[in-house]
């Protein structure tokens, strides 16, 4: 049942994945891939549990290591995209 | 379920609902900033709750970590050059693969011998399947960060054996994976796991052209969400499983757009390293007209529409600026200045309406290939900057050509082009440009950026 229930959810994000972004337009491309870069760092909150368990120094120094690199994303990904997506202008908005 | 994991599943539903608003808002570029603020909210409250997960005893080491990376991420953001941006992108993409990689193997490292032996085989296989992806994603991003960053040669590396090597490498995966699920305490199977990723990694980026490099980010973006979707099903955590996945759409659609626009499948794209050289079927032979930036701003002048195509070399020569300036001067005079961007125009998907939207270009002027060509007769001249194959009209004329058949901006049905160019050489994937040696096509040779200032001036000389 539990394996099921993940594919029923694999199922419909993948299909509302596809829908979402079929509308974001061409010149958005690149900070549409760059806030993906973002959101793929929700990868740190799987991070989160193997670094601040009660582990061994082997799972937790790995765990470490993904909470800075998710960190990156995650930081990194939003700021960059608000920066470019400032830029972004309409004719008369000087 | 307890209160606490109720409550913490509760705030990752609401996270994903912010997730996908912030995506609906990237629809328009009016109510995108807004989009991305809405998303990186979503993440604040699904970071923050995982804090108060039981299973979490001490936060030391996660503040570590985040300071960490969340200090050289925010001073990567804050640095980088427009122009620098498919590097950067293709970096953390990188860098997000290598995070679903540790989360995969800390889980296992993580787990008691109980734990291995009573827990499900389905658990190891995404396991394996998340260090695989996330390995392959690694090293192939850091491969095409190195492509595009000018480090490595951004030609293709193909030497002899390299098909069956990744062959190999795909049966390997096979056998290792099957062989760890059933023994999953083996640290041998393990290291032999990511070893493999990270090589096929290597070998799969390494044998592609910088021109294709549209596609491998594109690509690359997408296993690093489906990477961290593997992570979500061995972790058991629907937040990464449902965001994992929003994000591997979003490369998959992307990399399917890039490869519509370049008329190849994306197979053909992934194997281009192994096909062999296209012969042209025709050798194209004519003259060269040149002609000086003066000459061509008393074109200039009297025109009363002009189209902007820009193309990779618009990003090298940093040329944007000036081009803006141009384009005020020319509005000054009563002319309307369109841009019109191919898809693969630049590095990366969009790279050249972020260029012009630094530049302060109002993003209304931007159009699309298929908006453009119907009406292409209408425009006095069209200024292609440093972009080739993007106009290249054998891809309509001459059968034999390599890039036959793929859609292209077609400039070559304007009163005039011109053609910014460095040199009268081919272009980047080394096609012959029959635009060049058209009637109605002038060569204005020279460094983009030096050339469009050259006009520039003859301007405020008048």
């Amino acid at each position: 049942m539990e394996m099921i229930y993940l594919i029923f959810i694999v199922l419909l994000a993948a299909l509302l994945g596809f829908e979402l972004i079929r509308k974001v337009p061409a010149t958005l491309h690149t900070p549409l891939m760059s806030g993906s870069n973002a959101i793929s760092g929700i990868t740190l909150v799987g991070a989160i549990a193997s670094a601040g368990g009660d582990h061994e120094w082997l799972t937790i120094l790995l765990g470490t290591g993904a909470v800075a690199l998710a960190s990156i994303n995650v930081v990194g990904g939003y700021l960059v995209t608000d920066r470019m997506l400032g830029m972004f202008k309409k004719k008369d908005s000087k | 379920m307890n209160a606490v994991d109720l409550t913490i599943n509760l705030v990752y539903v609401l996270a994903a609902a912010l997730f996908i608003g912030g995506l609906k808002l990237l629809s328009h570029p009016d109510t995108a900033r807004r989009g991305n603020l809405v998303s990186a909210i979503g993440m604040l409250f699904a970071v923050v709750i995982t804090l108060i997960d039981q299973e979490v005893l001490q936060y030391q080491y996660i503040v570590l970590g985040f300071i960490i990376g969340g200090a050289y991420g925010a001073w990567k953001a804050k640095s980088v050059e427009m122009t620098a941006m498919p590097e950067m992108v293709s970096l953390f993409n990188g860098f997000g693969g290598a995070a679903s990689l540790l989360v995969g193997w800390a889980t296992i490292v993580a787990m008691s011998d109980m734990a291995l032996r009573f827990t499900s085989g389905f658990v190891f296989s995404t396991v394996i399947i998340t260090i695989l992806i996330g390995g392959i994603t690694f090293s192939g991003s850091l491969i095409a960060w190195g492509k595009l960053s000018g480090k490595l040669g951004s030609k293709a590396v193909i030497f002899k054996g390299l098909r069956e090597l990744s062959i190999a490498h795909l049966a390997a995966f096979v056998v290792v994976g099957i062989a760890f699920v059933y023994n999953p305490d083996s640290a041998f199977l393990l290291g032999l796991a990511i070893l493999l990723a990270l090589s096929f990694g290597i070998l799969a980026t390494i044998s592609i052209g910088g021109a294709d490099m549209p596609v491998v980010i594109a690509l690359l973006n997408s296993y690093s969400g489906i990477a961290a979707c593997a992570a979500g099903l061995a972790i058991d955590n629907t937040i990464l499983i449902v965001t994992g996945l929003l994000v591997g759409a979003s490369g998959l659609i992307l990399t399917n757009i890039m490869c519509k626009a370049m008329n190849r499948s994306l197979l053909n794209v992934l194997l281009s390293g192994f096909a062999k050289p296209v012969e042209m079927g025709e050798v194209i032979t004519g003259e060269v007209k040149v002609m000086s930036a003066q000459d061509a701003f008393y074109v200039l002048e009297a025109a009363q529409a002009v189209l902007v195509v820009p193309g990779y070399g618009m990003a090298v020569a940093q040329a944007q600026h000036a081009v803006r300036e141009l384009q005020n001067l020319l509005e000054e005079n009563n002319c309307t200045v369109d841009y019109a961007i191919h898809p693969v125009a630049g590095r990366m998907p969009g790279h050249m309406n972020v260029l012009l939207a630094e530049a302060d270009v109002p993003y209304e002027q931007l159009y699309e290939m298929d908006d453009v060509n119907p009406r292409m007769e209408n425009y006095d001249v069209v200024i292609v900057i440093g972009a080739n194959d993007v106009v290249n009209p054998a891809a309509k004329e001459m059968e034999g050509s390599p890039i036959y058949g793929m859609p292209v901006i077609e400039v070559y049905r304007a009163k005039t082009v011109f053609v910014l160019k460095r040199s009268a050489n081919a272009g980047f994937a080394g096609v012959d440009n029959p635009l060049f040696f058209k009637d109605n096509t002038r060569m204005v040779l020279g460094d983009a950026k030096d050339t469009i200032n050259n006009i520039i001036r003859e301007f405020g000389d008048q």
